[in-house]
């Protein structure tokens, strides 16, 4: 089967010689949600522009199910809907406009796009927003509308440059339904995302990239299992006024009915509880405290710094 | 993309561009009408009927063309500049590059856009203008033709500009320090035949001169200058800028990183 996306050797240099990309090489298979890493500055917005043609590459390839970008633009680009991170639609158009319009452009007569549009605008709740000139949304309803704009031509592969920024808790959830349905469905989603905790929830596979390199390319479930401890905060009923020493579990009194412990892979949380009714305090309820991805994605690029430190 | 899916794509970048200059009407239609018709009352009824004849009509009627090819080519220019720069601006034209359209549809469609309000407003003008002059059209194939090839022309010519453009201020230097001369001097208000020796030779290198001479003999039959080289000119003129722009947009200058 045909990779959904294959990047290989990917090179980007700005003018200026910044080298942006440095030979990247990545297969995203049919089906899947994959989450795209990184912090500021590190390639991923220029790999994303590379795919939907907006940034021109230096060297290498890109194949959108198996149609080459450079050989094959025409039905590359039939096959990949594109949500960049800032607002680029007309704010003096209507939502519908902007959806027709951008239909007509991949060469889809008005009627099926008209029918589309509605479709798209209902699911994202904007039916009743679709007359008013866009400049007036919020700005979580303008990235829905940048959504429905990039599934109006209902491509297989849809790419989310960081598509929840600066979203509420409530919408970002319903963003977060919506996409996984239409995985479901079967469209393959590359997402970009400051927000891992919803790479984690929404996403199979995952590449990290950091100074234009993939530090990181596997499943999150992998991804995860490479993490060794883990801090969990427990509540207490009783009223503690010192903290209690239990060997091999480093913790700290947090307050008066509140600890955190560190427990590592290897380690069982059973006898940690064992443990403590033996010095008597009953633990209530516990939570995981760390965000699981958010310490590996620290570790991975704080080694890729150190490693280009000693370069 | 098949042939009926550029077609699609083409006319959906020609509606929207008349729907744009159509929304906006009182500030695309509206102004030039109003500046034509001060320029027939001035320069036409006012100070005209002191002037006499030109070139052997009253001058009145001798002004009316050139105004209103005015018209046609400083609307046709503004109409693709301030679009195609706004949709820069706005990076709105990135919803045409990540579309599989091909470059010479996407540069078509913005062309034809300017030609239509170039065209509209023309069309305007000349209404207009027969309040004021009374003449019939000497040859309709001349006349139309040299409108929609001068239309093409500074439409081609204004989607270069902003290509090119990094502000608003890019665009309008071209209008102001370029294509307003070009336009006053290009034989709109007088005939040629009034200047010098020098200054009649230096005036045949104005592109506008062809354009607003062919019109005149289009409408009354008089030129200064020869109508098949000013056909020649002009055609040749579109042919450079199309592929200047189509190559433009090939590389990507300036709308891909």
């Amino acid at each position: 089967m045909q990779p959904a996306l294959a990047i290989s050797q990917l090179n980007k240099t700005y003018e200026g010689d910044f080298q942006a990309l440095k030979g990247i090489s990545l297969d995203v298979q049919p089906g899947d949600f994959f989450a795209l890493l990184g912090p500021n500055g590190a390639g991923k917005s220029t790999t994303i522009g590379i795919i939907c043609s907006l940034v021109l590459k230096t060297s290498g390839s890109v194949s959108i199910f198996g149609c080459d970008i450079d050989t094959d633009f025409s039905e590359a680009k039939q096959h990949v809907g594109v949500v960049p991170q800032e607002f680029n639609f007309n704010q003096f158009e209507k939502p519908f406009d902007i959806l027709i319009n951008q239909a007509g452009y991949f060469g889809i007569p008005r009627e099926i796009a008209a029918e589309r549009a509605e479709k798209y605008l209902r699911q994202l709740g904007l039916w009743d927003k679709s007359h008013v000139p866009s400049r007036t949304l919020s700005g979580g309803m303008k990235r829905r509308l940048m959504i429905a704009r990039a599934l109006i031509h209902e491509p297989k592969l849809l790419v989310l440059d960081e598509p929840t920024a600066g979203v509420d808790i409530e919408l970002r959830r319903s963003m977060w339904d919506f996409l996984r349905e239409i995985n479901a469905q079967g469209t393959t989603i590359i997402l970009t995302t400051h927000y891992l905790e919803e790479a984690e929830s929404l996403c199979r596979n995952v590449a990290i990239i950091d100074h234009g390199q993939i530090v990181q390319n596997t499943s999150i479930r992998e991804l995860l299992q490479q993490l060794n401890k883990e801090l969990f905060v427990l509540d207490v009923r009783e009223l503690l006024s010192d903290c209690p020493v239990i060997e091999g579990y480093p913790i700290t009194l947090v307050d008066d009915h509140t600890l955190e412990v560190e427990v590592e892979k290897s380690q069982s949380i059973n006898a940690l509880f064992d443990a403590l009714s033996s010095a008597g305090v009953h633990v209530l309820s516990m939570r995981n405290k760390t965000n699981r991805l958010e310490e590996l994605f620290f570790d991975l690029v704080e080694k890729n710094l150190s490693g280009d430190k000693n370069d | 993309m098949t042939n009926q899916e550029k077609w699609i794509a083409f006319m959906t970048i020609v509606r929207r561009e008349i729907h744009r200059f159509l929304r906006i009407w009182p500030q695309t239609l509206l102004p030039p009408v109003i500046t034509i018709v001060l320029y027939f009352v001035i320069f036409g009824t006012l100070i005209g009927s002191r002037i006499g004849e030109m070139a052997g009509l009253p001058y009145i009627q001798f002004v009316a063309p050139g105004l209103i090819m005015m018209s046609v080519i400083t609307n046709s220019y503004s109409n693709v500049v301030s679009s195609f720069f706004g949709s820069k601006f706005q990076r709105n034209i990135e919803e045409l590059l990540v579309s599989p359209t091909p470059n010479w549809i996407i540069l078509l469609g913005f062309v034809v856009g300017g030609m239509c309000r170039g065209l509209g407003v023309g069309l305007i003008v000349t209404v207009l203008s027969l309040y004021f002059a009374d003449f019939s059209i000497h040859s309709l194939p001349i006349t139309v033709g040299i409108v929609l090839m001068t239309s093409l022309m500074f439409s081609l010519a204004g989607l270069i500009n902003a290509v090119f453009a990094r502000n608003f201020d890019d665009i309008s230097i071209i209008p102001t320090f370029v294509l307003t001369p070009l336009t006053y001097l290009g034989g709109v208000f007088y005939s040629i035949e009034l200047l010098g020796e020098f200054w009649s030779k230096v005036s045949m290198i104005n592109p506008v001169l062809y354009m607003v001479n062919a019109f005149r003999y289009g409408i009354a039959g008089i030129s200064d200058i020869n109508i098949v080289w000013a056909f020649s000119m002009v055609g040749l003129f579109s042919v450079l800028l199309f592929f200047v722009a189509l190559n433009l947009l090939e590389k990507g200058s300036r709308l891909r990183s």
